[in-house]
Protein backbone atom coordinates (compact mmCIF):
# COMPACT_ATOMS: atom_id res chain seq x y z
CA UNK A 1 0.00 0.00 0.00
CA UNK A 2 1.25 3.54 -1.29
CA UNK A 3 1.49 6.32 1.72
CA UNK A 4 -1.36 8.82 2.51
CA UNK A 5 0.43 11.97 1.44
CA UNK A 6 -2.43 13.97 2.61
CA UNK A 7 -2.42 12.40 6.02
CA UNK A 8 1.12 12.44 6.27
CA UNK A 9 0.91 16.96 5.67
CA UNK A 10 -1.31 16.77 8.50
CA UNK A 11 1.69 16.06 10.66
CA UNK A 12 3.41 19.15 9.30
CA UNK A 13 2.01 22.65 10.70
CA UNK A 14 4.66 23.79 8.90
CA UNK A 15 3.35 23.45 5.30
CA UNK A 16 -0.14 24.91 6.07
CA UNK A 17 0.55 28.61 4.97
CA UNK A 18 0.77 30.93 2.71
CA UNK A 19 3.60 33.13 1.64
CA UNK A 20 3.28 36.18 -0.57
CA UNK A 21 -0.46 35.33 -0.56
CA UNK A 22 0.33 31.64 -2.27
CA UNK A 23 0.42 28.85 -0.63
CA UNK A 24 3.95 27.48 0.44
CA UNK A 25 5.24 24.64 -1.82
CA UNK A 26 8.41 23.79 0.57
CA UNK A 27 11.25 22.20 -1.73
CA UNK A 28 14.25 23.02 0.39
CA UNK A 29 14.26 19.88 2.13
CA UNK A 30 18.33 18.62 1.43
CA UNK A 31 19.14 22.22 3.63
CA UNK A 32 16.49 20.43 6.52
CA UNK A 33 13.04 19.44 6.73
CA UNK A 34 9.84 20.28 8.24
CA UNK A 35 9.47 18.71 11.34
CA UNK A 36 6.16 16.41 12.19
CA UNK A 37 4.00 17.49 14.97
CA UNK A 38 5.23 14.30 17.47
CA UNK A 39 8.46 16.34 17.77
CA UNK A 40 7.26 19.23 18.70
CA UNK A 41 5.09 17.56 21.41
CA UNK A 42 7.80 15.78 22.34
CA UNK A 43 10.10 18.82 22.71
CA UNK A 44 7.56 20.56 24.85
CA UNK A 45 6.50 17.61 26.90
CA UNK A 46 10.59 17.31 27.61
CA UNK A 47 10.87 20.78 29.13
CA UNK A 48 7.52 20.84 30.95
CA UNK A 49 7.95 17.15 32.61
CA UNK A 50 10.63 15.79 32.67
CA UNK A 51 13.52 19.18 32.27
CA UNK A 52 16.74 18.13 33.87
CA UNK A 53 20.47 17.11 33.80
CA UNK A 54 21.14 13.92 32.61
CA UNK A 55 23.20 11.28 34.01
CA UNK A 56 24.32 11.31 38.05
CA UNK A 57 21.10 13.03 38.98
CA UNK A 58 19.82 11.76 42.24
CA UNK A 59 16.17 12.48 41.19
CA UNK A 60 13.02 11.71 39.12
CA UNK A 61 13.19 14.23 36.81
CA UNK A 62 16.98 13.49 36.09
CA UNK A 63 16.37 9.73 35.87
CA UNK A 64 13.62 10.12 33.41
CA UNK A 65 15.59 12.71 31.17
CA UNK A 66 18.02 10.44 31.13
CA UNK A 67 16.07 7.20 30.19
CA UNK A 68 14.63 8.93 27.24
CA UNK A 69 18.06 10.61 26.24
CA UNK A 70 19.96 7.25 26.53
CA UNK A 71 16.73 5.45 24.25
CA UNK A 72 17.33 7.67 21.65
CA UNK A 73 20.80 6.50 21.31
CA UNK A 74 19.17 3.10 20.99
CA UNK A 75 16.58 4.02 18.53
CA UNK A 76 19.74 5.42 16.10
CA UNK A 77 21.34 2.25 16.66
CA UNK A 78 18.59 0.25 15.30
CA UNK A 79 17.90 3.32 12.64
CA UNK A 80 20.88 2.43 11.38
CA UNK A 81 21.75 -1.19 12.04
CA UNK A 82 24.99 -0.42 14.06
CA UNK A 83 25.86 -3.15 16.68
CA UNK A 84 26.08 -1.41 19.64
CA UNK A 85 24.41 2.04 21.24
CA UNK A 86 27.89 2.98 22.36
CA UNK A 87 28.76 3.40 19.18
CA UNK A 88 26.26 6.72 18.63
CA UNK A 89 27.82 9.51 19.44
CA UNK A 90 25.83 12.58 19.76
CA UNK A 91 27.17 15.77 18.00
CA UNK A 92 25.72 19.55 16.97
CA UNK A 93 25.50 17.91 13.38
CA UNK A 94 27.15 16.75 10.61
CA UNK A 95 29.70 19.20 10.50
CA UNK A 96 30.90 18.53 14.06
CA UNK A 97 30.37 14.92 13.38
CA UNK A 98 33.27 15.03 10.43
CA UNK A 99 35.42 17.85 12.55
CA UNK A 100 35.46 15.26 15.72
CA UNK A 101 36.73 12.34 13.12
CA UNK A 102 39.51 14.97 11.71
CA UNK A 103 40.65 16.80 14.85
CA UNK A 104 40.85 12.62 16.60
CA UNK A 105 41.45 10.25 14.21
CA UNK A 106 42.68 12.28 12.07
CA UNK A 107 45.21 14.15 14.37
CA UNK A 108 46.38 10.96 15.94
CA UNK A 109 47.19 9.01 12.75
CA UNK A 110 47.35 10.87 9.57
CA UNK A 111 51.96 11.63 9.62
CA UNK A 112 53.63 13.35 7.12
CA UNK A 113 53.45 11.93 3.32
CA UNK A 114 50.14 9.91 5.03
CA UNK A 115 46.94 10.70 2.21
CA UNK A 116 43.19 11.31 2.83
CA UNK A 117 40.84 11.08 -0.74
CA UNK A 118 37.77 12.89 -0.98
CA UNK A 119 35.91 13.21 -4.18
CA UNK A 120 34.83 16.44 -6.54
CA UNK A 121 31.22 16.41 -5.15
CA UNK A 122 32.18 16.89 -0.92
CA UNK A 123 30.03 19.59 0.97
CA UNK A 124 32.72 21.86 2.30
CA UNK A 125 32.51 20.65 5.37
CA UNK A 126 33.95 16.86 4.24
CA UNK A 127 36.67 19.66 2.65
CA UNK A 128 38.11 22.03 4.70
CA UNK A 129 38.55 19.52 8.40
CA UNK A 130 40.81 17.40 6.02
CA UNK A 131 42.54 20.47 4.93
CA UNK A 132 43.04 21.71 8.33
CA UNK A 133 44.36 18.11 9.44
CA UNK A 134 46.35 17.97 6.34
CA UNK A 135 48.10 21.42 6.78
CA UNK A 136 49.58 20.38 9.99
CA UNK A 137 50.63 17.11 10.01
CA UNK A 138 51.63 17.21 6.60
CA UNK A 139 48.84 14.95 5.37
CA UNK A 140 47.70 14.67 1.46
CA UNK A 141 44.48 15.35 0.09
CA UNK A 142 43.51 13.59 -2.77
CA UNK A 143 40.35 14.24 -4.60
CA UNK A 144 38.40 11.39 -7.10
CA UNK A 145 36.91 12.82 -10.06
CA UNK A 146 33.75 12.96 -11.60
CA UNK A 147 32.15 12.79 -15.12
CA UNK A 148 29.66 15.23 -16.69
CA UNK A 149 26.71 13.52 -15.31
CA UNK A 150 27.81 13.69 -11.57
CA UNK A 151 29.07 10.61 -10.44
CA UNK A 152 32.13 9.14 -9.56
CA UNK A 153 35.16 7.86 -11.83
CA UNK A 154 35.38 4.70 -9.59
CA UNK A 155 38.71 3.52 -11.79
CA UNK A 156 40.52 6.66 -10.90
CA UNK A 157 39.51 6.23 -7.42
CA UNK A 158 41.27 3.08 -7.69
CA UNK A 159 43.89 4.45 -8.88
CA UNK A 160 44.37 7.01 -5.93
CA UNK A 161 44.64 4.35 -3.58
CA UNK A 162 47.86 3.42 -2.21
CA UNK A 163 49.33 1.99 1.53
CA UNK A 164 49.94 5.27 2.16
CA UNK A 165 46.18 5.99 2.22
CA UNK A 166 44.79 6.24 5.89
CA UNK A 167 41.17 7.75 4.86
CA UNK A 168 38.58 8.24 2.70
CA UNK A 169 35.64 10.20 3.23
CA UNK A 170 33.53 10.39 0.97
CA UNK A 171 29.28 11.96 0.82
CA UNK A 172 26.52 8.93 0.24
CA UNK A 173 24.43 11.26 -1.55
CA UNK A 174 25.45 14.78 -3.24
CA UNK A 175 23.77 17.23 -1.90
CA UNK A 176 24.15 19.67 -4.48
CA UNK A 177 23.54 17.26 -7.11
CA UNK A 178 21.64 14.37 -5.53
CA UNK A 179 24.05 11.43 -6.95
CA UNK A 180 24.24 8.40 -4.93
CA UNK A 181 27.37 6.81 -4.31
CA UNK A 182 28.29 3.35 -5.16
CA UNK A 183 29.91 3.48 -1.23
CA UNK A 184 30.28 0.00 -0.63
CA UNK A 185 32.39 -0.73 -4.00
CA UNK A 186 34.25 2.68 -2.29
CA UNK A 187 34.29 0.89 1.15
CA UNK A 188 35.45 -2.19 0.26
CA UNK A 189 38.55 -0.87 -1.83
CA UNK A 190 39.45 1.23 0.44
CA UNK A 191 39.71 -1.57 3.16
CA UNK A 192 42.06 -3.16 0.49
CA UNK A 193 44.61 -0.81 1.64
CA UNK A 194 43.92 -0.72 4.44
CA UNK A 195 42.14 3.18 4.89
CA UNK A 196 39.10 3.49 7.16
CA UNK A 197 36.07 5.35 5.54
CA UNK A 198 33.83 7.59 6.83
CA UNK A 199 30.59 8.16 5.30
CA UNK A 200 29.06 12.17 4.88
CA UNK A 201 25.28 10.72 5.57
CA UNK A 202 23.93 13.94 5.30
CA UNK A 203 21.76 13.72 2.42
CA UNK A 204 21.31 9.75 2.38
CA UNK A 205 19.44 9.01 5.63
CA UNK A 206 16.73 10.37 5.13
CA UNK A 207 16.31 8.63 1.75
CA UNK A 208 18.09 5.20 1.64
CA UNK A 209 18.09 2.40 3.98
CA UNK A 210 21.03 2.12 6.02
CA UNK A 211 23.11 -0.51 7.82
CA UNK A 212 26.66 0.36 8.75
CA UNK A 213 27.61 -3.25 9.25
CA UNK A 214 26.50 -4.56 6.11
CA UNK A 215 28.16 -1.29 4.45
CA UNK A 216 31.24 -1.71 6.62
CA UNK A 217 31.97 1.67 6.85
CA UNK A 218 33.90 3.25 9.97
CA UNK A 219 32.06 6.31 10.72
CA UNK A 220 29.09 7.69 9.26
CA UNK A 221 28.08 11.23 10.03
CA UNK A 222 24.53 12.69 9.83
CA UNK A 223 22.71 15.42 11.16
CA UNK A 224 18.83 15.32 13.05
CA UNK A 225 17.18 18.28 11.33
CA UNK A 226 17.41 16.77 7.72
CA UNK A 227 15.94 13.52 9.07
CA UNK A 228 12.19 15.46 10.35
CA UNK A 229 14.36 16.25 13.38
CA UNK A 230 15.15 18.98 15.51
CA UNK A 231 17.88 21.63 14.46
CA UNK A 232 21.28 21.74 16.36
CA UNK A 233 22.00 18.18 16.52
CA UNK A 234 23.74 15.40 14.86
CA UNK A 235 24.99 11.81 15.03
CA UNK A 236 28.63 10.58 14.32
CA UNK A 237 28.81 6.55 14.31
CA UNK A 238 32.01 4.79 14.34
CA UNK A 239 33.19 1.21 14.94
CA UNK A 240 33.68 0.60 18.78
CA UNK A 241 37.54 -0.25 18.26
CA UNK A 242 38.20 2.40 16.04
CA UNK A 243 36.37 5.11 18.60
CA UNK A 244 38.32 3.76 20.98
CA UNK A 245 41.90 4.62 19.87
CA UNK A 246 40.96 7.90 19.51
CA UNK A 247 41.80 10.72 21.95
CA UNK A 248 38.82 12.38 22.98
CA UNK A 249 37.19 15.76 20.79
CA UNK A 250 36.33 18.20 23.59
CA UNK A 251 37.85 18.09 27.29
CA UNK A 252 35.32 19.08 29.75
CA UNK A 253 32.02 17.10 32.39
CA UNK A 254 31.07 13.83 31.50
CA UNK A 255 33.58 13.07 28.81
CA UNK A 256 36.05 11.90 32.01
CA UNK A 257 36.41 8.90 34.56
CA UNK A 258 38.71 10.70 37.50
CA UNK A 259 40.12 14.20 37.34
CA UNK A 260 42.95 14.86 39.44
CA UNK A 261 45.41 18.01 38.59
CA UNK A 262 48.40 15.44 37.68
CA UNK A 263 46.53 13.48 35.23
CA UNK A 264 43.05 12.88 33.69
CA UNK A 265 41.75 9.06 33.18
CA UNK A 266 38.69 9.27 29.94
CA UNK A 267 35.31 7.97 30.08
CA UNK A 268 34.55 4.70 27.90
CA UNK A 269 32.68 5.69 24.80
CA UNK A 270 30.52 7.51 23.58
CA UNK A 271 30.76 9.55 26.52
CA UNK A 272 34.33 9.82 26.14
CA UNK A 273 32.73 12.17 22.86
CA UNK A 274 30.06 13.76 24.92
CA UNK A 275 31.73 16.29 26.59
CA UNK A 276 29.46 19.06 28.67
CA UNK A 277 25.88 19.22 29.44
CA UNK A 278 24.46 17.52 25.86
CA UNK A 279 21.35 18.98 23.76
CA UNK A 280 19.06 16.86 25.55
CA UNK A 281 15.70 18.24 24.54
CA UNK A 282 16.39 17.34 21.02
CA UNK A 283 17.75 14.32 21.60
CA UNK A 284 14.68 13.05 22.89
CA UNK A 285 12.60 14.49 20.15
CA UNK A 286 14.65 13.19 17.20
CA UNK A 287 12.92 9.55 18.54
CA UNK A 288 10.03 11.02 17.37
CA UNK A 289 11.51 11.73 13.90
CA UNK A 290 13.23 8.45 13.62
CA UNK A 291 9.29 6.80 14.51
CA UNK A 292 7.69 8.37 12.30
CA UNK A 293 10.23 7.59 9.42
CA UNK A 294 10.38 3.75 10.74
CA UNK A 295 6.64 4.12 10.93
CA UNK A 296 6.12 5.00 7.13
CA UNK A 297 9.26 3.04 5.82
CA UNK A 298 12.13 4.36 4.33
CA UNK A 299 11.10 1.80 1.21
CA UNK A 300 7.76 4.03 0.45
CA UNK A 301 9.19 6.90 1.28
CA UNK A 302 11.93 6.41 -1.35
CA UNK A 303 9.28 4.89 -3.76
CA UNK A 304 7.40 8.06 -3.01
CA UNK A 305 10.37 10.37 -3.51
CA UNK A 306 11.49 8.72 -6.78
CA UNK A 307 8.08 9.44 -8.33
CA UNK A 308 8.38 12.85 -7.37
CA UNK A 309 11.36 13.16 -9.35
CA UNK A 310 10.80 11.52 -11.99
CA UNK A 311 7.94 13.13 -12.22
CA UNK A 312 9.65 16.75 -12.16
CA UNK A 313 12.33 15.38 -14.82
CA UNK A 314 9.53 14.52 -17.02
CA UNK A 315 7.90 17.98 -17.36
CA UNK A 316 11.51 19.91 -16.71
CA UNK A 317 12.74 18.18 -19.59
CA UNK A 318 9.91 19.86 -22.28
CA UNK A 319 10.93 23.52 -20.95
CA UNK A 320 13.04 25.50 -23.28
CA UNK A 321 16.33 26.87 -21.59
CA UNK A 322 16.16 23.84 -18.53
CA UNK A 323 19.78 23.24 -18.35
CA UNK A 324 19.52 20.01 -15.56
CA UNK A 325 23.01 19.73 -13.30
CA UNK A 326 23.88 16.31 -12.02
CA UNK A 327 22.12 14.16 -14.20
CA UNK A 328 23.38 10.68 -12.39
CA UNK A 329 21.77 7.23 -13.09
CA UNK A 330 21.42 6.69 -9.29
CA UNK A 331 19.72 9.42 -7.41
CA UNK A 332 17.46 11.15 -4.04
CA UNK A 333 15.20 12.97 -5.01
CA UNK A 334 17.14 16.47 -5.75
CA UNK A 335 16.39 18.11 -8.91
CA UNK A 336 19.76 20.91 -9.56
CA UNK A 337 19.62 23.20 -12.25
CA UNK A 338 20.22 26.34 -14.48
CA UNK A 339 17.91 28.16 -17.16
CA UNK A 340 19.74 29.36 -19.88
CA UNK A 341 20.35 32.99 -19.83
CA UNK A 342 19.24 33.69 -15.87
CA UNK A 343 21.27 33.62 -12.82
CA UNK A 344 20.15 31.06 -10.81
CA UNK A 345 19.02 33.67 -7.40
CA UNK A 346 17.14 35.40 -9.57
CA UNK A 347 15.24 32.55 -10.42
CA UNK A 348 15.13 31.32 -7.13
CA UNK A 349 13.62 34.85 -5.89
CA UNK A 350 10.89 34.49 -8.88
CA UNK A 351 10.14 30.89 -7.39
CA UNK A 352 10.24 32.61 -3.97
CA UNK A 353 7.25 35.27 -5.19
CA UNK A 354 5.55 32.44 -6.86
CA UNK A 355 5.48 30.93 -2.81
CA UNK A 356 7.65 28.04 -3.63
CA UNK A 357 10.73 27.74 -1.45
CA UNK A 358 13.86 26.11 -3.19
CA UNK A 359 17.95 27.03 -2.48
CA UNK A 360 20.24 29.11 -4.66
CA UNK A 361 24.00 29.37 -5.03
CA UNK A 362 27.22 26.97 -4.89
CA UNK A 363 25.47 24.45 -2.22
CA UNK A 364 28.88 24.96 0.16
CA UNK A 365 30.52 22.80 -3.23
CA UNK A 366 32.62 25.06 -5.17
CA UNK A 367 34.97 22.82 -6.26
CA UNK A 368 31.97 20.96 -7.42
CA UNK A 369 30.30 23.99 -9.11
CA UNK A 370 33.68 24.93 -10.51
CA UNK A 371 33.88 21.46 -12.06
CA UNK A 372 30.97 22.19 -13.76
CA UNK A 373 31.82 25.55 -15.17
CA UNK A 374 29.04 27.07 -13.32
CA UNK A 375 28.44 30.04 -10.57
CA UNK A 376 25.56 28.18 -8.82
CA UNK A 377 22.31 26.13 -9.79
CA UNK A 378 18.85 26.36 -8.49
CA UNK A 379 17.98 23.42 -6.11
CA UNK A 380 14.35 21.80 -5.64
CA UNK A 381 14.54 18.64 -2.84
CA UNK A 382 11.37 16.99 -2.37
CA UNK A 383 10.60 15.06 0.90
CA UNK A 384 7.83 12.94 1.84
CA UNK A 385 5.08 15.16 2.44
CA UNK A 386 5.64 16.95 -0.98
CA UNK A 387 2.94 15.88 -4.06
CA UNK A 388 2.92 15.89 -7.41
CA UNK A 389 0.51 18.61 -7.27
CA UNK A 390 3.41 20.71 -5.83
CA UNK A 391 5.91 19.44 -8.83
CA UNK A 392 3.30 21.04 -11.15
CA UNK A 393 3.54 24.19 -9.69
CA UNK A 394 7.11 24.28 -9.87
CA UNK A 395 7.49 23.42 -13.38
CA UNK A 396 4.65 25.88 -14.60
CA UNK A 397 6.55 28.31 -12.43
CA UNK A 398 9.81 27.38 -13.77
CA UNK A 399 8.53 27.34 -17.56
CA UNK A 400 7.21 30.71 -17.31
CA UNK A 401 10.59 32.39 -15.57
CA UNK A 402 12.54 30.69 -18.60
CA UNK A 403 10.19 32.50 -20.66
CA UNK A 404 11.77 35.57 -19.69
CA UNK A 405 14.94 34.80 -21.50
CA UNK A 406 14.53 31.62 -23.78
CA UNK A 407 12.06 32.62 -26.66
CA UNK B 1 16.74 68.49 -13.09
CA UNK B 2 14.95 66.78 -9.98
CA UNK B 3 15.77 67.05 -6.42
CA UNK B 4 16.85 63.53 -4.68
CA UNK B 5 13.46 63.71 -2.19
CA UNK B 6 11.51 63.96 -6.03
CA UNK B 7 13.35 61.20 -7.85
CA UNK B 8 12.71 59.34 -4.65
CA UNK B 9 8.13 60.42 -4.64
CA UNK B 10 8.56 59.34 -8.60
CA UNK B 11 9.68 55.83 -7.73
CA UNK B 12 7.21 55.33 -4.41
CA UNK B 13 4.53 56.23 -6.94
CA UNK B 14 5.38 53.18 -9.48
CA UNK B 15 5.66 50.69 -6.86
CA UNK B 16 2.56 52.01 -5.51
CA UNK B 17 0.84 51.15 -8.66
CA UNK B 18 2.11 47.79 -8.34
CA UNK B 19 0.13 47.09 -5.02
CA UNK B 20 1.38 44.19 -3.02
CA UNK B 21 1.59 41.43 -5.68
CA UNK B 22 5.32 40.60 -5.42
CA UNK B 23 5.25 38.45 -8.15
CA UNK B 24 4.94 41.81 -10.26
CA UNK B 25 6.46 43.97 -8.35
CA UNK B 26 10.32 41.42 -8.77
CA UNK B 27 9.75 41.45 -12.66
CA UNK B 28 9.18 45.17 -12.74
CA UNK B 29 12.69 45.58 -10.81
CA UNK B 30 13.89 42.89 -13.15
CA UNK B 31 12.62 45.24 -16.31
CA UNK B 32 14.41 48.29 -14.56
CA UNK B 33 17.25 46.54 -14.85
CA UNK B 34 17.13 46.44 -18.60
CA UNK B 35 17.51 50.32 -18.59
CA UNK B 36 21.03 50.18 -17.23
CA UNK B 37 23.30 51.78 -19.73
CA UNK B 38 25.89 49.19 -20.53
CA UNK B 39 29.10 48.58 -18.56
CA UNK B 40 32.40 49.15 -20.27
CA UNK B 41 34.10 46.11 -20.65
CA UNK B 42 37.25 47.30 -19.74
CA UNK B 43 36.13 48.13 -16.01
CA UNK B 44 34.76 44.98 -15.44
CA UNK B 45 38.23 44.75 -12.77
CA UNK B 46 37.94 42.95 -9.53
CA UNK B 47 38.44 45.99 -7.65
CA UNK B 48 35.74 47.37 -9.04
CA UNK B 49 32.96 44.69 -7.61
CA UNK B 50 31.34 44.76 -4.28
CA UNK B 51 30.42 41.28 -3.08
CA UNK B 52 27.34 40.41 -2.11
CA UNK B 53 26.49 36.61 -0.66
CA UNK B 54 25.32 35.62 -4.31
CA UNK B 55 24.95 38.25 -7.15
CA UNK B 56 28.12 40.68 -8.02
CA UNK B 57 28.27 44.12 -8.48
CA UNK B 58 30.85 46.03 -10.84
CA UNK B 59 30.69 50.21 -10.26
CA UNK B 60 32.94 52.73 -10.90
CA UNK B 61 32.34 56.52 -10.63
CA UNK B 62 33.81 59.24 -12.13
CA UNK B 63 33.32 63.02 -11.59
CA UNK B 64 32.69 65.56 -14.53
CA UNK B 65 31.83 69.72 -13.51
CA UNK B 66 31.53 69.05 -9.47
CA UNK B 67 29.18 66.34 -10.13
CA UNK B 68 29.41 62.35 -9.75
CA UNK B 69 28.51 60.27 -12.67
CA UNK B 70 28.15 56.26 -11.91
CA UNK B 71 28.24 53.43 -13.73
CA UNK B 72 27.61 49.73 -12.63
CA UNK B 73 26.12 46.35 -13.63
CA UNK B 74 25.63 43.12 -11.87
CA UNK B 75 25.51 39.04 -13.24
CA UNK B 76 21.63 38.90 -11.83
CA UNK B 77 18.93 40.65 -13.35
CA UNK B 78 17.07 41.45 -10.18
CA UNK B 79 20.50 43.37 -8.77
CA UNK B 80 20.85 45.71 -11.93
CA UNK B 81 17.12 46.82 -11.31
CA UNK B 82 17.79 47.69 -7.72
CA UNK B 83 21.59 49.67 -9.26
CA UNK B 84 19.52 51.23 -11.74
CA UNK B 85 17.13 52.54 -8.84
CA UNK B 86 20.48 54.06 -7.09
CA UNK B 87 21.74 55.56 -9.83
CA UNK B 88 18.43 57.28 -10.91
CA UNK B 89 18.29 58.73 -7.31
CA UNK B 90 22.13 59.67 -7.08
CA UNK B 91 23.60 59.98 -10.50
CA UNK B 92 24.45 63.04 -11.48
CA UNK B 93 24.87 65.06 -8.32
CA UNK B 94 27.10 67.09 -5.89
CA UNK B 95 29.34 64.81 -3.42
CA UNK B 96 27.12 66.51 -0.83
CA UNK B 97 23.91 66.06 -2.08
CA UNK B 98 24.86 61.82 -2.39
CA UNK B 99 26.49 61.82 1.02
CA UNK B 100 23.20 63.95 2.76
CA UNK B 101 20.50 61.75 0.99
CA UNK B 102 18.57 59.77 2.56
CA UNK B 103 16.89 56.97 0.65
CA UNK B 104 13.51 56.41 2.08
CA UNK B 105 12.55 54.94 -0.96
CA UNK B 106 13.98 51.68 -0.36
CA UNK B 107 12.38 51.54 3.02
CA UNK B 108 9.13 52.91 2.11
CA UNK B 109 8.69 50.89 -0.94
CA UNK B 110 9.35 47.91 1.34
CA UNK B 111 11.99 46.62 -0.59
CA UNK B 112 13.35 44.24 2.13
CA UNK B 113 10.44 42.42 2.19
CA UNK B 114 10.15 42.17 -1.57
CA UNK B 115 14.40 41.33 -2.14
CA UNK B 116 15.20 39.48 1.05
CA UNK B 117 17.79 39.79 3.82
CA UNK B 118 20.76 39.15 1.46
CA UNK B 119 19.98 40.96 -1.24
CA UNK B 120 18.82 43.78 1.34
CA UNK B 121 22.45 43.58 2.36
CA UNK B 122 23.67 43.84 -1.09
CA UNK B 123 21.68 46.99 -1.80
CA UNK B 124 23.29 48.50 1.30
CA UNK B 125 26.63 47.20 0.53
CA UNK B 126 25.92 49.75 -2.67
CA UNK B 127 24.65 52.57 -1.28
CA UNK B 128 27.68 52.66 1.27
CA UNK B 129 30.24 51.91 -1.45
CA UNK B 130 28.65 55.37 -3.53
CA UNK B 131 28.85 57.62 -0.64
CA UNK B 132 32.17 56.63 -0.23
CA UNK B 133 32.97 57.52 -4.00
CA UNK B 134 31.02 60.88 -3.16
CA UNK B 135 32.95 61.08 -0.41
CA UNK B 136 36.53 61.02 -2.25
CA UNK B 137 35.05 63.19 -4.71
CA UNK B 138 34.08 65.56 -2.20
CA UNK B 139 37.32 65.51 -0.36
CA UNK B 140 39.53 66.02 -3.47
CA UNK B 141 37.06 69.52 -4.42
CA UNK B 142 37.97 70.96 -1.06
CA UNK B 143 41.63 69.97 -1.24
Amino acid sequence: MSLNIDQIRGLFPVLHQEVHGKPLVYFDNAATTQKPKAVLNALQDYYEKDNSNIHRGAHALADRATRDYEETREVVKDFIGAREAAEIIFTKGTTESINLVAQTFGRKFIGKGDEIIISTMEHHSNIVPWQMVCEEKGGILKIIPINEAGEILFEEFEKLLTPKTKLVSIVHASNALGTINPVKKIIDAAHAVGAKVLLDGAQSTSHLDIDVLDLNCDFLAFSAHKLYGPTGLGVLYGKREVLEVMPPFLGGGEMIKEVTFEKTTYNEIPFKFEAGTPNIADVIAFKAALNFIQDLTKTKIRSHEDGLLAHANDLMKEIKGFIPVGIAKEKVSVLSFNINGMHPFDVGQMLDAKGIAVRTGHHCTQPLMKRFGIEGTVRASFAVYNTKTEIEKLAEGVAQIARLKNK
Amino acid sequence: MSTIKEVQDEIISEFEILGDDKESTIFYIMELGANLKPFPESERKEEHIIKGCQSKVWLIADEKEGKVKFQADSNTDITKGLIYLLIRVLNDRRPEEILHADLDFIQKIGMGGIIGSQRSNGLAAMIKQMKLYALAFQTKQNA
